[in-house]
């Protein structure tokens, strides 16, 4: 490393050292202290959040949310990808704007316009109601099924983008070279074009998944206040009972958590970029 | 002879049937939830019902009157400037390192740069607000800036590496030895050829930054209250029909720059 590159890459390291690593060991230390004084060190939040079923079920309940949410823009997220790495480049603009857009539109807007669908008189119950799908309107507001269809809507671009940067690298020959030697459409994408889009899939769950258990936004305003993830219980324990080193403790849990199952993929996506080589 | 008849294939038709109506679905659900927000800010009753039973303008002009959301907008563009500005700077400069760099510290620090997107940003926020609360100071909006240039710096880098590991190392060569000083060659043949980029980059920083809700809401003290906190508690408390309105307008605002970011430097394109 020159010296030239150690001057480019300081301001910015600088900052991340006193701005971003500094405060999570200090939240660190925090999460260990008795008080919000930081007197003396103490484990008790932790056994007291691991003791106690309720934090326990908030932690699962958000990690499963993001499971759920994360697929099913791989479910919706795939076909759009492949659709748009097959289409006219005209055409392929014109899709990937209409995917970028929701999630440049500010977010408390999008969850705005999800209350106005989704409520008892929304335009979803209208429709289902006037189809006479159902006699009673469906209860899609804090409901867990809502926040899911909400999330996927938001972060869908995370999954679509990394997908379709994959495929458009990968050698179009290949897919073609299965169909020559007899395989089917179907055959060849369960056996070519999908194992070959592995690190797009894998990159795309992992922007995915933590952008939807950290989405505080929609969380709260689709779920409700008595649908609590791990961000609303974080801010609740900080601001609301004033409990620092308790939130503390619940922030780097979560972190923690959202950490391991992040470098489980990233791990899984390193592994599966080796089916691209030759 | 009679000519061989072209059977369809239907096994081949039938996974281009599946995901094109997949796409066309999913599609509809992108973009409905923008299109209902725009015509429901449209609306003539005071009721958030949808269809509205009538057209106008009434809660735009509405807006004209709201104060406490014209000086939260402020407040917002304001921050949002100042970070994207400082976050186009740093993070430049950093991706240059990346963009050539081979060593491991410099994978470190792309690493480190880029974890803000993976990390829960509001137990960041927190951990901020415990931190300037140890050190003594109190929310401001200096701080409120810094917290987000955090948060919307991997943006700039993702796009600005990706633009500059396109570069052709041969056109720097030929301006070196042209006699052309650094900072020359960086100003005249590397910035114009990774302004796309780097442009794509600053305006995802900046709505980014806009929209930012995790951090302001503990960095933010209540003189600089932010928009999206403000009108979250609006949608929150009372239903109110002005947040239809503002929120069109950010709709709005917001096509029209995607409009010309995809004009001026192929938005799209820098996304893949």
């Amino acid at each position: 490393m020159n010296l030239s590159d150690i001057k480019l890459v300081l301001p910015l390291t600088a900052l991340f050292a006193v701005f971003f690593i500094a405060p999570l060991c200090v939240l660190i230390i925090m999460s260990l202290s008795t008080d919000a004084e930081m007197h003396a060190f103490t484990a008790a939040h932790y056994v007291k959040f691991f003791g106690d079923a309720f934090n326990y079920s908030i932690l699962w309940s958000t990690i499963w949310l993001g499971v759920k949410a994360t697929l099913v823009c791989l479910l919706f997220g795939y076909p759009i990808a492949w659709i748009a790495a097959r289409a006219k480049a005209r055409w392929q603009s014109v899709l990937l704007f209409l995917v970028i857009l929701p999630i440049m539109t500010s977010v408390v807007v999008r969850t705005f316009s999800w209350i106005v669908i989704l409520g008892r008189q929304g335009v979803l119950n209208q429709i289902v109601l006037g189809l006479g799908l159902t006699d009673e309107p469906l209860r899609l507001l804090f409901t867990e099924t809502g926040v899911i269809m909400v999330l996927a809507q938001v972060q869908m671009p995370l999954m679509v983008l990394p997908i379709l940067t994959v495929m458009s690298k990968t050698d179009p020959n290949l897919a073609d070279a299965s169909r020559a030697l007899g395989a089917g459409e179907w055959r060849t994408l369960w056996k070519v074009t999908l194992p070959l889009s592995l690190p797009g899939i894998i990159a795309g769950c992992v922007l995915t998944y933590s952008a939807c258990v950290t989405a505080f936004v929609t969380q709260t305003l689709i779920g409700g206040a008595r649908l609590v993830y791990m961000p609303l219980h974080i801010y609740q324990q900080a601001v609301g009972a004033n409990n620092w080193p308790f939130a503390a403790a619940i922030s780097v849990v979560f972190m923690v958590a959202v950490l391991i199952i992040v470098g489980v993929l990233g791990a899984l996506g390193r592994k599966s970029e080796t089916y691209a080589r030759p | 002879m009679p000519a061989p008849r072209h059977a369809i294939d239907w096994e081949a038709a039938s996974l281009r049937i599946v995901f094109v109506t997949m796409t066309v679905f999913a599609m509809v659900f992108l973009i409905a939830p923008t299109v209902i927000v725009l015509i429901t800010s449209l609306t003539a009753s005071e009721s958030l019902k949808f269809p509205p039973p009538g057209l106008s303008l009434r809660w735009y002009y509405a807006l004209l009157d709201a104060d406490q959301m014209q000086r939260a907008a402020w407040n917002s563009l304001v921050i949002a400037v100042w970070t994207t500005v400082i976050s186009v700077v740093l993070g430049t400069a950093a991706s240059i390192a990346i963009a050539r760099g081979r060593s491991k510290w410099i994978k470190a620090c792309d690493l480190l740069f880029m974890s803000p997107l993976l990390l829960p940003a509001l137990a960041f926020g927190f951990a901020a607000l415990v931190y300037i609360n140890k050190l003594g100071l109190s929310p401001s909006v200096p701080l409120l800036v810094l917290g987000h240039v955090i948060v919307c710096v991997p943006f700039i880098l993702r796009t600005t590496v990706a633009a500059l590991s396109q570069l052709d190392s041969a056109l720097l060569d030929a301006s070196h030895s042209l006699g052309g000083s650094q900072w020359m060659t960086f100003r005249r043949i590397t910035l114009p050829l990774i302004a796309p980029g780097l442009g794509s980059g600053a305006f995802l920083a900046f709505m980014a930054s806009f929209d930012n809700v995790p951090v302001s809401l503990f960095l933010a003290d209540e003189r600089n209250e932010v928009l999206p906190i403000h009108l979250w508690q609006q949608i929150d408390t009372n239903l109110d029909v002005r947040t239809a309105a503002a929120s069109g307008l950010i709709v709005i605002f917001t096509l029209a720059l995607m409009l010309i970011a995809e004009r001026l430097a192929g938005f799209t394109r820098q996304m893949r």
